[in-house]
């Protein structure tokens, strides 16, 4: 359909344009750009794929544990034969025996069973420690804790984070002064003190107060924790890029129109740090499996005989002459996962913002 | 300033006194405790009366801790090892000292270098590199690192390239002490490396946009001395910040992990052992120190910012 010269307008262009290419022209949101973005950098899809698979090998572990290994997490397997390519071997050898052939006394140290690779009929796949325990299995219940306590306290953090910066950014005065307050007294510690300082003195007697019971020894004490000393971490810098959002006009003619303030906090000011925050969502996940880690570790996260993969290095690194692979194995599964979740946070950043002007000020 | 250091004293009573449930005076006595001691220490630190005079004597015995009067519970003692503790603290002050001081010199020249190279280098095959190990190193759990390090380079091979741990002091013999204290610079570098390379390379490529570097350069300035005049200084500027903070966080008793595992006996390792044992006073004592040198830091990061940045003015 030819139109004459005389017939371009404005609003026609888009038309004309469409039947010149025989494709649409169709205007595109920048969620849709930010995805097709995402879309094209494989490397971040890669790593989200790789993180999802550790969440579902680790939420799979019940199955696991009953059918290919035949065993739980906690249960002890000291005094067992298992049999290895058709070689019975003990599961934890008692070490100094007498030598049936010549009667000498041998000294050996005790000396674990290592990884089967599948030898053994999907038993102690990844070997044992030395309490006979089968690592594999272990390593999965494992991850599962500590991918519990990492996204859960991600999640528990960025909601309380995302309120306070938006009621701090939104209101300025004294609420403001309050919650800056509130995340520079939790900021003024290291961290990971004020993690186990905290951790401990709960894990004593457990808190009891305002109608919570919560055990000590209960996987809710490090993700409490956790959560409540990394609230500064996501709260400060997004208050920043909100009292900056703050001025922007659209606010103010939103507020002229008699906007209620919640519903300018969730319409206008929310949306417009939701790239903002999904990027520190998933950077504090990665982040928090490694303080539970570290957590774990010390002692102050996780109890044993749980597993968790920050307390399986602990007690792997007593076992490192010996059994190295305790100690390597825990550490190499926490590396892949977090690895993979802050490649995918580069990835997501890159998306939604290419020239990201997002800090994450520590 | 003050205000801060005085809510984060309150904070830490209300985190060891009140807020976990069970008698207070039970938890300070440590592990397997005489009922005379609970009762004494009960009397002592107040846990019958109201709770401000429970922090008004908990401040005392922190103070007088510092002072160094003597007397059983009296002062801040840890009930396990009944050493005062801030007299514990003070021993590992060095140690602590040593290993943060050198980590931070190695990790703030590396973490720019490596910044910097990468920003220049944006999009090519070095700046991939240098961003994938940068996020390798940032993803590692430091204690695993540091147990890895210590056992293939330190423990395993017969004839070990470093030395397994332990402390030289500097003044008994200086090459011993840094050659000891190598492996633990590098393990707490590490993740500080790669954090700050990725921070600067950002910043850079920013401020590599920014219009004054286009004028900069349309006036003839050459490449060169753009990037190093302009673009590095003022990306330099949250660096400063963000190394203030972490500086103190580690001074602080913050590098907890990477002195436990080589055996470098330093306020944070002081503070890991006390959580092992539960026992609650020597983990008070540190959180203070702690949070004490942040405090100042962060004063002292903000005034320095306000020199570096002109247009902030110090209020």
């Amino acid at each position: 359909m030819a139109e004459p010269a005389t017939d371009f307008t404005l609003d026609s262009a888009a038309l004309l344009a469409a039947e010149e290419h025989e494709v649409p022209i169709v205007g595109r949101s920048p969620t849709y750009l930010a995805w097709r973005r995402l879309r094209r950098n494989y490397f971040a899809l890669f790593s989200l794929v790789v993180f999802f698979l550790i969440v579902v090998c680790c939420a799979l572990a019940p199955v696991y544990a009953r059918h290919v290994a035949h065993t739980g997490p906690n249960e002890i397997h000291a005094t067992e034969h298992v049999s290895v390519s058709g070689k019975e071997t003990q599961v934890v050898s008692a070490g100094s025996y007498i030598d049936p052939k010549t009667n000498e006394f041998v000294v050996r140290g005790v000396t674990v069973l290592g990884p089967t690779w599948w030898h053994a009929g999907g038993r102690f796949v990844l070997g044992a420690d030395n309490l006979g325990r089968d690592v594999a299995v272990r390593l999965l219940y494992g991850g599962r804790n500590s991918l519990e306590i990492g996204i859960g306290s991600a999640l528990i953090c960025s909601f309380i984070a995302i309120v306070l910066a938006l009621l701090a950014g939104f209101f300025r005065g004294w609420p403001d002064w309050i919650i800056t307050r509130f995340f520079d007294l939790i900021w003024a510690f290291p961290v990971l003190l004020l993690a186990i300082a905290i951790g401990s003195a709960l894990q004593v007697n457990g808190f009891h107060h305002f109608g919570i019971n919560i055990e000590p020894g209960s996987n809710w004490i490090p993700l409490l924790v956790i959560s409540y000393v990394l609230i500064p971490y996501i709260g400060r810098p997004l208050r920043g890029q909100i009292l900056s959002l703050r001025e922007k006009e659209f606010i103010e003619a939103a507020v002229g129109q008699g906007a209620r303030p919640l519903r300018i906090m969730f319409s206008d000011l929310l949306p417009n740090v939701a790239s903002t925050a999904l990027v520190f969502f998933t950077l504090i996940i990665a982040n928090n499996i490694l303080t539970e880690a570290g957590l774990s570790y010390l002692g102050a996260g996780v109890q044993p005989p749980n597993p968790s993969w920050g307390n399986m290095i602990a007690s792997g690194q007593d076992q490192i002459h010996t059994a190295p692979w305790l100690a390597i194995l825990p550490g190499v599964a926490i590396v892949l996962t977090v690895l993979s979740m802050n490649i995918f946070g580069d990835g997501l950043r890159d998306a939604l913002d290419p020239r990201a002007k997002v800090r994450v000020e520590h | 300033m003050v205000a801060v250091l005085f809510s984060v004293s309150v904070l830490v009573y209300v985190v060891f006194i009140l807020v976990p449930g069970g008698d207070p005076a039970e938890r300070m006595a440590g592990k397997n405790p005489l009922p005379a001691n609970i009762v004494n220490i009960r009397k002592k630190w107040g846990f019958d009366k109201p709770f401000y005079v429970q922090y008004v004597k908990m401040m005392q015995k922190a103070g007088n801790g510092l002072i160094g009067k003597t007397g059983e519970y009296d002062i801040l003692t840890s009930f396990q090892t009944r050493q005062n503790v801030v007299h514990e603290i003070k021993r590992g002050i060095p140690v602590t000292m040593s290993l943060c001081i050198g980590a931070g010199i190695i990790w703030l020249f590396f973490g720019i270098l490596v910044g910097f190279f990468s920003a220049v280098t944006a999009g090519r095959w070095s700046d991939r590199l240098i961003t994938t190990f940068a996020l390798i190193g940032v993803s590692m759990p430091v204690a695993w690192l540091a147990v890895m390090l210590r056992y293939f380079l330190a423990e395993k091979p017969t004839n070990p390239i470093f030395p397994d741990g332990e402390y030289v002091p500097l003044t008994a013999d200086p090459v011993q002490w840094a050659y000891h204290l190598l492996l633990p610079w590098f393990c707490l570098s590490v993740l500080f490396i790669g954090f700050y390379g990725r921070v600067l390379r950002s910043n850079m490529l920013d401020a590599m946009n920014e219009e004054y570097v286009r004028t900069a350069k349309a006036k003839g300035l050459s490449g060169k001395s753009i990037l190093l005049r302009h673009v590095l200084r003022n990306s330099l500027i949250p660096i400063v910040t963000l190394f203030g903070l972490d500086f103190a966080a580690v001074l602080g008793g913050g590098a907890i992990l990477t002195e436990t595992v080589f055996d470098l006996k330093g306020v944070g390792w002081y503070a890991a052992q006390s959580v092992g044992d539960l026992d609650l006073p020597p983990i008070m004592g540190v959180t203070l120190y702690g949070a004490f040198f942040i405090v100042v830091f962060s004063a002292v990061v903000d005034f320095l910012y306000a020199f570096l940045d002109p247009r902030i003015r110090p209020t």
